[in-house]
């Protein structure tokens, strides 16, 4: 196949390609044309191994828990490309990068011509040494998924049956909110996790244990600090302790590692990925590289924000719309996706309760909440919210702001669970002469109470009198109330 | 609704304290009730004749006129036929740009026509959900609440509202959002009601364009992302789209909070789509409505107050339309103006090289209305010449070179279309002041000093109305089959009414909407925050707002005793913690401090508020106008300015 027709180029025009069309990839084309529409600045070339239009990476839970269709994760309509002078080239992938003559060769033998090179090729799922998950071409064995893309979730799909079992490997976020999802689908799920609780990278332990807690309640069943030893298709699998752990499809979520082998091919840098610096720029000048990809000391990788908010400064620079944008890194705020369990995870988490932070904690296992607060010079630096999704909220937008904690600290750790507490009626006894019971009218309690001892003996009459009930009549029945107060004092 | 010796008798509604002591006013002796030129008590005559003579020196687009959503609709459309044919002048435009503007480009652009509530507000009494987004009807209209005590009590209201207003303290479910982030949070619950399988495929196929487009930005927004911005919980979103999607009968309206944005259009735009989703609009027993802010929010929009506007919602760039309207007032087409500015734009170019130099004000008080009042009153100062009609000497009026005293609602016969789009006639209650004209005798006797007709400007509401008719006959918001008989027999009557016979329209897009297609059309819209967010030198987001005791600018109910004893002066509400660390106390005194200016307040500490937000009323004058530090950021459709958050900094005073 050769090159797609593309708009002619602005003489001017800067010749920007970009590797992956991924969530990074695909968010970066639309930035750049979001500064650019008419394409005067840059043209875009955008190269996707996929065949299928940029989708959701975030959904793909919400496909394999079938509340979504693989249709509705889509990013972008099949005419997206043309609509918006991108050049698209679907189902090809890099084969080579030429960084003297800046020219990148592709799979179907066409080279395309850069002056920006982006790499956002992301990471793949790493599939643990056991016995028998791959086979010897290093394919997967059958019945074996990883949980990474939208062939994955269909092969996911095609082997979970209501009432087979499922074993998951790896109980980190994308682990957990597949086990969910297939167990909402009716699966009998069992999670293997080789640390001693779950998601170990956003959880302290006594948090994980809630967690586990909370997802057990749904059906889904643990082996926490167990390898699995041996996959025997058709059976299931076999752990350390050499106990057996039935499964008709075993999903591998046990991590992922950034895919560089471009970037290693040409000499870049890496450390776990690409180094980047606060340009979004690799060890060579002309080559950026954002999302899973890269490794910036601001962020971890692994999560969507930190993409996103990468590819706007990228596009910043690239089309020279804000030549000073510099990425300064993102507070990653870890939230689980999955029904009928509400966890935030964020910062270090993992202050010691006696140590120099100030630490918060409730424990709630019976009812599902954990919550712990970690506050440094009055500011939230830490926090894991489980089964609390209002404080969760104020909690995230608190450490994004970076503004003081309240000075009510429990009212904060509890979120409303505290705060509607306070809003018990009162008896009318209770009330403060000056507390507004009509509000439409500006009436209070001290006027009802003059007005009932001047004469006004009911409700009618005392809206004679002061006007309370008038208006919206929400208030009849505290005037009531008052009435049958003073009639039986 | 009648007067008695200056005291107020309700209709069945109800009443609140305004209208109440709605009555004082009346008699009050404030009351305007001679012509001031130049601050000095001169004959009518004297008044018209020096008017008349100013405005024949300009240029027709030279004088500017500024309407006001409290009109009746006589007075608007007579207001809009003064300017384009005594006047020749483009430059007309109202308060309602300030009120509703947003709404109805939204409502326009999504269903092709724009009547608040499409369907009679007593549909709401049946209601087992309401989503009700910026609006504070406890306070600023509380018979209001009655229509939704089905909803409070069957666990369906939904309040959504940075500040725990009256109102949303009565909601089951109470979202409270960073200012500014609304069209995130439409984008969140829309995505959980696609999520959770509650989008209504079937209506989504049959009634409706463009759901995809709109859906791909709101796959992006998923409720734990929403979440970030916004502050609303993802459980409380995916709560909100479980409860408005399980209900047999299910509302969502919008009201200023949403709709006074630089980007209001599109927030609206996004509660529709939300609505669409759902399946909602177009259907006895559930809709998308807008909650009007003003006594004639509707009809003033209607007949030609707007500047790219003529009666009957014709658009002023129709030849047809100009055709047509141009024939009903005997006129020539060519002879009518263009499109004109809109009022903001209207009153940041007075005094200017290009702009006004002469302004006619009636029924608005914009030195205290209008965003960044600080430069407004610079504009209206480097006037020539301002003529201010009026019924009280508002803080507008006190800098008019001519003060024109007119009559109120109780002193005249007029209708107003109230926000279900149903026409009602006001009769007179009592006789005006000696002194007093009413607004239709002011624009005839100037029309005839302008060298206009005798008969051109009646002054007889009637016989106005009647010829509001006929200019309407066709258009969108068509009155030609509303009479005064009719509604002094007490028919019911919603627009379009476009004969005599014809009995009204109470829910419009029953049978489709008013696309030429018949669908309603979902609207791409993304959320890119407010465009003055909070930083380090202004770290606080400011909202601004109502309070039940005071109407709009407060110039009516200031004079009011009773009123202005229960709430005296600006104050701003405030997180306890934030005080704090601003080195403030409660009762004290606070300077608020934006980039377009400041003003001062009492503190007053609120727990319920979020702590990076705070809140001031702005129906105060002087230093305390909260509208010293809005932002006229103007949404690109609507011209509507972002009177509902900007960026401030506390400072103890």
């Amino acid at each position: 196949m050769t090159a797609l027709a593309i708009e002619p180029l602005a003489p001017s025009a800067r010749r920007i390609v970009i590797v992956g069309y991924g969530m990074a990839g695909s968010r970066l084309a639309e930035e750049i044309r979001r500064r650019d529409r008419s394409g005067e600045r840059a043209s875009v070339t955008v190269i996707g191994a996929e065949p299928h239009p940029a989708y959701n990476r975030v959904l793909l839970s919400a496909v394999v828990a079938g509340t979504m269709t693989p249709e509705s994760v889509r990013l972008h309509d099949v005419d997206w490309a043309g609509q918006n002078g991108v050049d698209l080239r679907l189902g090809v992938t890099v084969t080579s990068i030429d960084r003297v003559a800046r020219r990148v060769g592709l799979s179907d033998g066409s080279t395309v011509d850069y002056d920006a090179l982006v790499l956002a090729t992301g990471s793949k799922a790493w599939v643990p040494p056991t016995e028998g998950l791959q086979l010897e071409d290093g394919s997967l064995a059958p019945g074996v998924a990883t949980f990474r893309d939208l062939d994955d979730c269909a092969a996911i799909l095609e082997h979970a049956r209501p009432g087979a079992p499922v074993a998951v490997l790896g109980g980190g976020l994308l682990g957990l909110e597949a086990a969910r999802g297939l167990a909402g689908r009716g699966s009998l799920v069992t999670v293997v996790h080789p640390v001693g609780h779950l998601m170990e990278r956003q959880l302290d332990p006594a948090g994980g244990g809630v967690l586990a807690k909370t997802l057990g309640a749904l059906g889904i069943e643990f082996r926490l600090g167990r390898f699995a030893a041996r996959y025997v298709p058709g059976d299931g699998l076999k752990l350390d302790d050499g106990s057996h752990v039935p499964a008709d499809l075993v999903v591998v979520s046990a991590g992922v590692r950034a895919d560089t082998a471009l970037a290693e091919s040409i000499g870049l840098t890496l450390d776990r990925g690409i180094v980047v610096d606060d340009s979004l720029r690799t060890s060579d000048h002309r080559i950026h590289a954002i999302g899973d990809v890269a490794v910036h000391p601001g962020t971890v990788s692994g999560l969507v924000q930190p993409a996103w908010e990468q590819a706007e400064i990228l596009a910043d620079l690239l089309t020279g719309v804000d030549p000073a944008a510099r990425y300064k890194g993102t507070p990653v705020v870890t939230r689980l996706k999955a029904k009928g369990v509400d966890l935030a995870a964020l910062g270090d988490v993992h202050a010691d309760i006696d140590g120099d932070a100030e630490v918060l904690c409730l424990q709630d296992p019976v009812r599902g909440r954990y919550a712990k607060l970690v506050i440094r010079d009055d500011r939230v630096t830490g926090a894991i919210v489980l089964g609390a999704p209002d404080a969760a909220a104020t909690i995230t937008q608190l450490y994004d702001a970076k503004t003081p904690a309240p000075t009510d600290r429990l009212g904060l750790l509890l979120g409303r669970a505290l705060s509607s507490a306070g809003a018990v009626a009162h008896s009318p006894a209770d009330l403060p002469a000056a507390s507004v019971v009509c509000r439409c009218n500006t009436v209070t309690k001290g006027q009802l109470v003059k007005a009932w001892r001047a004469g006004a003996a009911t409700v009618p009459e005392l809206a004679t009198v002061t006007r309370a009930t008038t208006g919206c009549g929400g208030c009849a029945d505290a005037v009531c109330g008052i009435v049958d107060w003073l009639s039986r004092a | 609704m009648s007067v008695i010796d200056g005291q107020v008798a309700p209709g069945p509604g109800g009443l609140c304290q305004k209208g109440w002591t709605a009555g004082e006013l009346l008699r009050h002796p404030g009351r305007l009730t001679t012509p001031l030129l130049h601050g000095q008590p001169v004959s009518w005559d004297e008044a018209l004749d020096f008017v008349a003579a100013r405005i024949t020196s300009y240029e027709p687009d030279e004088v500017a006129v500024f309407g006001g959503g409290g009109l009746t609709n006589e007075k608007a459309y007579a207001l809009g036929k003064f300017a384009r044919v005594a006047l020749k002048t483009s430059q007309i435009d109202y308060n309602g740009r300030f009120c509703m503007s947003s709404a109805a480009a939204a409502g326009i652009r999504a269903f092709g026509l724009d009547r608040g509530m499409p369907f009679p507000v007593s549909d709401l009494t049946d209601a087992d959900a309401v989503l009700l987004i910026g609006a504070n009807p406890a306070e600023t209209m509380p018979p209001f609440m009655q229509h939704l005590t089905n909803s409070g009590r069957s666990g369906g209201l939904i309040v959504v509202d940075p500040r725990r207003t009256p109102t949303a303290e009565q909601a089951t479910l109470h979202l409270q959002p960073r200012p500014g982030t609304d069209l995130a949070l439409a984008l969140g619950i829309l995505h959980a009601v696609v999520a959770d399988g509650h989008a209504r495929n079937d209506y989504i196929n049959a009634r409706t364009n463009g759901f995809d487009a709109a859906w791909r930005i709101a796959a992006a927004w998923w409720p734990e992302r929403v979440e970030r911005v916004t502050g609303v919980s993802a459980a409380d979103q995916r709560k909100a789209a479980a409860v408005l999607a399980s209900a047999d009968k299910a509302y969502i309206l919008t009201a200023r909070g949403t709709e006074q944005h630089a980007r209001g259009t599109d927030m609206v735009g996004a509660w529709i789509n939300l609505a669409l989703a759902l399946g909602l609009p177009g259907k006895v027993g559930s809709g998308y409505g807008c909650l009007t802010g003003q006594g004639n929010g509707q009809g003033g929009r209607e007949h030609g107050q707007k500047a790219d506007q003529l009666p009957g919602y014709r658009k002023i760039d129709d030849p047809a339309a100009r055709e047509y309207v141009a024939g009903v007032w005997g006129v020539d087409p060519d002879s009518l103006p263009g499109p004109g500015r809109s009022a903001y734009e209207l009153l940041d170019a007075l005094g200017t090289e290009d702009g006004p130099r002469a302004l006619m004000v009636f029924g608005s008080n914009v030195i205290v209305s209008a965003p960044r009042s600080g430069r407004v009153a610079e504009r209206l100062s480097a006037l020539d010449f301002l003529v201010v009609a009026d019924f009280v000497l508002s803080e507008t009026a006190a800098q008019a070179d001519v003060v024109l005293p007119v009559t109120q609602w109780a002193e005249e016969d007029g209708t107003m279309t109230n926000l279900e789009g149903r026409v009602l006639l006001r009769t007179k209650a009592l006789d005006a002041p000696a002194g007093v004209r009413s607004d239709l005798e002011v624009l005839h006797g100037l029309a005839v000093r302008l060298g206009q007709p005798d008969g051109r400007f009646p002054i007889d509401p009637e016989t106005v109305f009647t010829e509001l008719r006929l200019a309407s006959k066709g258009g969108v918001a068509d009155y030609a089959g509303v009479t005064y008989d009719r509604l002094r027999a007490g028919e019911a009557l919603h627009w379009p009414v476009p004969a005599d016979d014809h009995p009204g329209t109470p829910r419009v897009f029953l049978d489709g909407f008013a696309h030429l297609d018949g669908r309603a059309r979902f609207v791409a819209v993304d959320h890119t925050g407010p465009a003055e967010p909070a930083d380090d030198e202004y770290p606080l987001l400011a909202t601004t707002g109502r309070v039940l005791q005071h109407y709009q600018s407060g110039a009516q109910t200031r004079l009011v005793d009773e009123l202005l004893s229960a709430v005296p002066e600006v104050f701003l509400e405030v997180h306890p913690d934030t005080a704090d660390r601003a080195g403030l106390t409660d009762g004290g005194m606070v300077r608020v401090v934006s980039r377009r200016g400041e003003m001062s307040a009492r503190v007053r500490h609120v727990a319920s508020i979020r702590p990076d937000t705070v809140f001031l009323p702005f129906h105060f004058a002087g230093d305390q106008r909260a509208n010293l530090l809005t932002n006229p950021a103007l949404d690109p459709t609507s011209r509507m300015p972002e009177f509902k958050v900007c960026a401030v900094r506390l400072e103890a005073s």
